[in-house]
Formats: structure tokens, sequence, C-alpha cells
């Protein structure tokens, strides 16, 4: 316990030293949505219809930006290797730099996505599904991200087969995390589709570190 | 020495892994492939002619039903050969056999065009029909979907070098993507959908009319017995491909 614990402050503290990865993707967060208005226009009627699926796929894709240096930096410089000589459970590893990966980037993408969410006039009962639906979706994107992270970690232009990789594997999280937030401002019943992503975020935590773990166990040898 | 000590060095290849010889599995497949290759092409003939010329309009369709007799084949192999890809990459995994990876690799691109030409016939059925080319419902967008991990799949293979290594890294990935298939067939009961439920593969039983299924079984061999003609022709260049190699990898350190 107390070793991942070390892993994830490890990840943070490089994370915050290293400075650019949580500023970076936040700002692409944010110009990406800005991209959406600009490009259909400012009537509020149309913006606010669209908002929930600019939101979604806007954070979608600034997971992905992250994700690439998730294990490549740790096996370039040998500490990937002496981390799974540890005799830590890989597995238990993995979801330790996830849950890094996820604090660092995951969690500002929640917090501003209010924010962003106004600008693109989502109505008032969208916005606690939306905050409560993302906090619930970006893990399981930085968990299902990782599997892909692993599998091009020693890739030399991993990053473009990175998003080919794992962008079909997030649509499920894209389509119920908009179902979610289009239910709440219908006003209708949101508890179905939080649920669902209740279970998309249990799958994650309980599937993806076994794929990831074999497949950084392949990166290593 | 002890009696443990005396078990022979080299033991007979057991089960399966017999054919992973080479030479035994260009034999076998040069007996199978006449066959299988008639067999497809006899299949799909008699299928194609009994879609076109026997089977009924259909009361509310008219003619163009007879698209069915493609799409639902293509529908049926896009699905088939993602789980026997996965099921060979499991075997890979686990066993080791030299031919499981192979054969996934060499199923990947068929099944990449089964899903393409089902998307393509039912784009071209959905225009009469639905009055649309595409609709974003559960079945269309999930099998979009496989699609795209298909494509991932084969990425995944020529982007890395090692072959053993792809072979494992392309494994896992497709072990992940199974979750897929249940998703696929069972979109159409879950969700309400532009896309018709299941009439053929269900508990009660099918319920096409008997004249209109037959032509769709015998279509359904017949794209069966293409793919295995196809895969074991893979196979065998695949095979061809890595003695080539051998040979100038060995010449290359000679000369």
């Amino acid at each position: 316990m107390k070793a991942l614990a070390v892993i994830v402050y490890r990840d943070l503290l490089l994370a915050a030293r290293q400075g650019s990865a949580t500023l970076l993707v936040l700002a692409f967060f944010v110009i990406t949505v800005t991209l959406f208005p600009l490009g259909l226009g400012p009537a509020p009627g149309v913006l606010a219809l669209a908002a929930p699926g600019v939101l979604w796929v806007a954070a979608l894709l600034s997971a992905l930006i992250a994700l690439d240096r998730l294990f490549q930096a740790d096996l370039e410089d040998g500490s990937l290797e002496q981390i799974a000589l540890s005799g830590l459970p890989l597995e238990l590893v993995v979801l330790a730099k996830a849950a890094a990966h996820w604090l660092s980037t995951g969690l500002p993408l929640v917090a501003v996505s209010p924010l962003l969410a106004l600008t693109l006039n989502l109505p008032a009962d969208g916005y606690l599904a939306l905050i409560a639906a993302m906090l619930l979706g970006t893990p399981a994107l930085s968990l299902i991200g990782s599997i892909g992270a692993a599998l091009t970690a020693n890739l030399r232009r991993g990053g473009v087969l990175l998003s080919l990789l794992v962008l079909p594997l997030y649509l499920p999280v894209l389509i119920f995390g908009v179902l979610t937030v289009e239910a709440a401002v219908s006003e209708l019943a949101v508890r179905p589709y939080l649920l669902i992503m209740l279970a998309g975020f249990c799958g994650a935590v309980a599937l993806a570190p076994w794929a990831t773990a074999a497949a950084l166990r392949l990166a290593l040898e | 020495m002890s009696q443990a000590d005396t078990t022979p060095v080299r033991q007979a290849a057991s089960g399966l892994h017999r054919f992973a010889n080479p030479a035994r599995f260009a034999r076998l497949s040069s007996r199978i492939l006449p066959w299988s290759a008639g067999l497809a092409g006899a299949l799909m003939l008699l299928g194609l002619l009994l879609a076109l010329l026997v089977v009924p309009p259909d009361y509310q369709q008219g003619e163009s039903v007879r698209i069915m007799y493609v799409h639902v084949p293509a529908a049926w192999m896009a699905l088939f050969c993602y789980v026997f890809l996965a099921a060979a990459s499991a075997v890979g995994l686990i066993w080791r056999h030299p031919l499981a990876d192979l054969t996934a690799k060499a199923t990947a691109p068929v099944g990449a065009l089964f899903t393409f030409a089902a998307l393509v016939t039912g784009s071209l059925w959905g225009k009469p029909m639905w009055g649309t080319w595409w609709v974003w419902d559960a079945r269309l967008t999930s099998v979009l979907i496989l699609f795209f991990l298909y494509l991932g799949y084969m990425a995944l293979w020529q982007a890395i070098d090692d072959g053993a290594k792809a072979a494992r890294a392309a494994a896992i990935l497709a072990l992940v993507g199974v979750v897929n298939v249940p998703i696929i067939k069972f979109s159409v009961e879950w969700w309400n959908t532009l896309h018709q439920p299941a009439s053929v593969l269900r508990l009660d039983g099918p319920t096409i009319d008997a004249s209109m299924l037959w032509p769709l079984l015998v279509m359904a061999l017949g794209f069966k017995a293409y793919f295995v003609t196809v895969l074991l022709l893979r196979l065998r260049t695949e095979l061809a491909e890595r003695r080539l190699r051998a040979f100038r990898r060995r010449a290359l350190a000679e000369g």
C-alpha cells in the first residue's frame, strides 16, 4: 500500500516539476472547446444543444494528449524496469500510475468543464450531471488509455497509433457520458446513465490493469 | 542416473503443435485448398442464383430484400472473424502455438473487408428501405467500432518490428476489443434501434420463412468456405515470406 502511494506521489511530483502536462492538457481542452462555437456559429440554441457532445469529445481528445508519456518516460530511463522487479504486482502499479495520471490531467478537466459549459450555454440542469459523469468517466479514460499507452510505449511515433487504438475503446464512455448530461437537461432520469457510467468505471478499474500489465511485461522484455 | 533422467530428449509434437511444422502445414493446406476454394465458389454461385432468381420477393420490401443475401452473411462473417481472431490470439498467448499468431494476423484483413462490405451493403439497402444512407443507431455504430478495432489491430502489427512482440501486443489488443462483440450482437435488443432485431439467431428460433432462410444459409456457408480458402492462402504466404527472410539473412551473414 505504502509503495503504491509512493508511486502516485512520485508521478505527481514529476508532473508538477516538469510543469507542462496539466497546463498543456487544460489549454488543449479550452482551445478545442473554443473551436466549436467558432465553427458552428454563436447561436445560443445550437451551442446549448451541442454542449454535452462538444465537452465530452474535447475531454476525450485532451485525455489522449498526456497518455503517450504515461509509461514511455519511465521505460526510457529504466525506472519502469526497477518498479517491475521490485516485487510489487504490476497490475497495482498500473492502477497507481493511472490514478496519478487522472489526478494530474483528468481531475483538472472535470474542474474546468463547468466553466466551459457556461460559455456553451449548457442549461442549468446539466451542470451537476456533467460533473458527476465526468468524475466517473475520466478515470475510465485514464485506465483504458493506459492499455494503449503500454502497447505503444516503445514505439517511436506511438502517439498517433495510440489514438487509433484507444478511441474505439473510448466510444462507450463518450456515448453514455453525453446521454447522462442530455438526460439531465431534458429533466429525465439521470440515475440509470450514472449507474452505467459507474459500471464502466468499475469495469475499467477491474479489467484494464491486467491488459496494461501484460503489455508492460511485453515492453520490458 | 535415476529412471526419471532417461526420458527421451525429443518428444513427438503433440496435438495441434504438429501443424506448427511449416512443411507439414504446407502439405495439409495444399490438400485442403482446392476443396475449400471449389466449395466456396459453388456455394456462393448457388446462393446468388437462389437469392436472385428463386427467392420470392418480400411482401414489404419487394425485390430489394435480395441485398440481404450479401449483407447478412457478410455481417455474420465480420463478427465470426473477430471472435476467431481473438480465439487465435488467446491460443497464441496461452499455448504459444506459432501458427496461432499468424492465423490471427491473417484473419484481420479478411474480417475488416467483411465488415466494410456489411457496412456498404447495409447502407445501400438502407437508402431504399429507411430513406437514409446512414443512421447513428446502436447496431451501425458498434459495427463501425468493430471496423476501427480491425484497423487498429492491423496497424499495431505493422508498427512493431519484432514479429514475436508484435504478435503478443496485437493479441492483447484483440482480447481487449472482444468486449465489443456481445455489444454488437445484443445492441438491437438492448436499445431502440432503426436496424431490425434478430430474425435468425434467436432463442425462440428463426422468424424468417424457410424459403428465404435456406439461400441465406447457403451464402453463409459459401462465405465461410471463402474465408477458409483465403486464410490458408494468407498463412502459406506468411510462412513463405518468413523462409525468404531467413534465406536473406543467411545470405547476408555468409556473403
